[in-house]
């Protein structure tokens, strides 16, 4: 019923530039034409996969990642089960295609750091008490990566979560601002990521003001990151409002499927 | 860190309430860090290290230095690495085996902290571009743990830097040759790890292990020799309001000062 929409055969990305002397133009234009406070073009869908218990799909700019979750379910290795609450587990995994140089599919300390730092995003919006004795794992796999991949992850993790019909506080959207060319930034893409000054990756629940995810590596100022912080806590809510948006559409997708039949 | 050990219902509840009140079951003030203890060049083999002690938290840091091959985007850079060993000694609750996530975090936040704040001149470590650098490896290694092991490593790791002296080296026809005596390790910044924890609302500094166990979630900043924030990062489950990160940004530049001063003592 879900099916991926087909879509043209795209061409190959060029290989990435070596830096261009500028990433900011005089006009304040970002490398891929972005304004400086403007998100890359996000697109989700959610319940994409048939064997999963929740799925959800994103594109945010060449960001390509798919998230997936069961359970509540028993757990394996039992000795592992809690006797009040549930485990959450994660995995976030990069695709070894999904990088210039290839990557060996085993697992990074990048990768395990992000999978602990994803689930405690995660974890204050879940009602963990609910399902003693269980697990819920998580797996978010990065297909193509652009830069921003664990705030895209978190993003189609939550909405994964919610798929699964698992009970929520909120929906964590995330999302990170930085420094690029001394100017403050939303949303960086690898290059920006890469060659500018600072990135901070937020994850927020939106309608509880409650910051779930925050990491910062580079030079800012207090002031700077007081006004950085301020910017990628926007960022987040524009993501919610795309989160709400692909949400619905599964169920009005559904609601039109049954009404067909 | 996360490594769950008991304590009483009876102790988080205590803890929890004193902290409420402004105060902390060790007599300290929430944003007091326990007593510092600092020694350096304790391991003759290194060419650096340092044992900090941070009330019973016990870190020794050990740094080696090789001759190495450049990554392919960087040739004319050092290489920095940083490992952390949970070792067994160090708790009832640590295990041998390969490092898992908390030790991995641990390194790699003590890293991001030398890395982003440019502590170590990498390009000073060049010896034939593409070729051969000078690969500093910096070995993190936890003998007891009482809570707040990443300031703790961060510290160690810094005052292991300063007291880190390189062998000495020659280039004849492309091959490198060490000569007798050595130079120090060039560092031209000094960062300084700063945790939180946040116990009902309230921010404490330098979280003792009971603190931890009953903490909601952690906040770690790092701060530059310019007061500049450099490296962040948010650990355990639970959330931060935004007043609460600006709270604790106001607070680890007055505690990073006071720290870098014990470490420059040395």
């Amino acid at each position: 019923m879900f099916k991926i929409p087909k879509r043209k055969t795209k061409k190959r990305l060029d290989r990435p530039q070596k830096k261009p002397e500028k990433l900011i133009n005089k006009d304040n234009v970002r490398i891929d034409g972005r304004k400086l406070e403007q998100l890359r073009p996000v697109k989700i869908e959610v319940g994409i996969l048939a064997n999963a218990d929740g799925s959800a799909y994103i594109e945010q700019g060449k960001n390509k990642i798919l998230a997936a979750v069961y359970g509540p379910k028993e757990v394996h290795p039992r000795h592992l089960a809690l006797p009040d609450r549930t485990v959450l587990r994660c995995r976030y995994h990069m695709a070894p295609f999904s990088v210039e140089e290839r990557k060996s599919p085993a697992p990074s300390r990048r990768e395990i750091e992000l999978s602990k730092v994803i689930r405690e995003a995660l974890e204050p919006s879940i009602f963990v008490e609910y399902y003693p004795r269980t697990s819920i794992d998580i797996f978010i796999e990065v297909l193509q990566a652009d830069g921003g991949t664990r705030c895209a992850g978190i993003t189609v993790a939550s909405l994964a979560l919610a798929d699964a019909g698992i009970p929520m506080r909120d929906l964590v959207a995330a999302c990170a601002a930085g420094k690029v060319d001394g100017h403050l930034v939303l949303d960086l893409m690898d290059l920006e990521d890469k060659e500018g000054e600072a990135d901070l990756p937020l994850a927020l629940m939106p309608n509880l003001n409650a910051i779930t995810l925050l990491q910062m590596d580079g030079d800012l100022t207090t002031d700077e990151f007081e006004q950085v912080l301020h910017l990628a806590v926007e960022g987040c809510k524009q993501i919610y409002a795309f989160q709400k948006e692909a949400l619905k559409a599964k169920y009005v997708a559904v609601k039109e499927a049954t009404e067909e039949e | 860190m996360t490594s769950s050990i008991t304590v009483a219902k009876v102790k988080q509840k205590r803890v929890a309430e004193l902290i409420s009140h402004g105060k902390r079951l060790d007599e300290r003030g929430l944003n007091d860090y326990r007593e510092v203890q600092l020694e350096v060049g304790i391991i003759e083999r290194a060419e650096g290290s340092a044992r900090v002690r941070l009330g019973k938290t016990e870190v020794t840091v050990g740094i080696k230095i090789e001759i190495g091959a450049p990554f392919s985007d960087v040739p004319n850079k050092g290489v920095l690495t940083v490992n952390a060993e949970l070792v067994p000694l160090a708790s009832p609750k640590f295990e041998p085996g390969p490092p898992n996530e908390n030790a991995i975090e641990l390194a790699r936040v003590v890293d991001r902290g030398i890395r982003e704040s440019k502590a170590i001149s990498l390009e000073k470590l060049c010896i034939t571009p593409g070729k051969k650098v000078l690969v500093v490896f910096i070995d993190v290694y936890v003998l007891n743990h009482d809570g707040n092991l990443i300031d703790a490593s961060a510290m160690a790791a810094l005052a292991a830097l300063l007291n880190t002296k390189v062998f000495n080296y020659e280039i004849k026809d492309g091959e490198v040759e060490i000569k007798p005596g050595y130079t120090q390790l060039p560092i031209v910044d000094h960062p300084i790890a700063v945790t939180f924890a946040k116990i009902n609302d309230n921010l404490v500094v330098d979280p003792w292990l009971v603190e931890e166990q009953i903490m909601d979630t952690r906040l770690t900043i790092t701060i530059d020799k310019d007061g500049k924030i450099c490296a962040i990062q948010k650990g355990g489950y639970g959330y931060f309001s935004m007043e609460k990160i600006l709270e604790a940004a106001k607070i680890a530049q007055q505690k990073a000062e006071e720290l870098r001063k014990i470490v420059a003592k040395n």
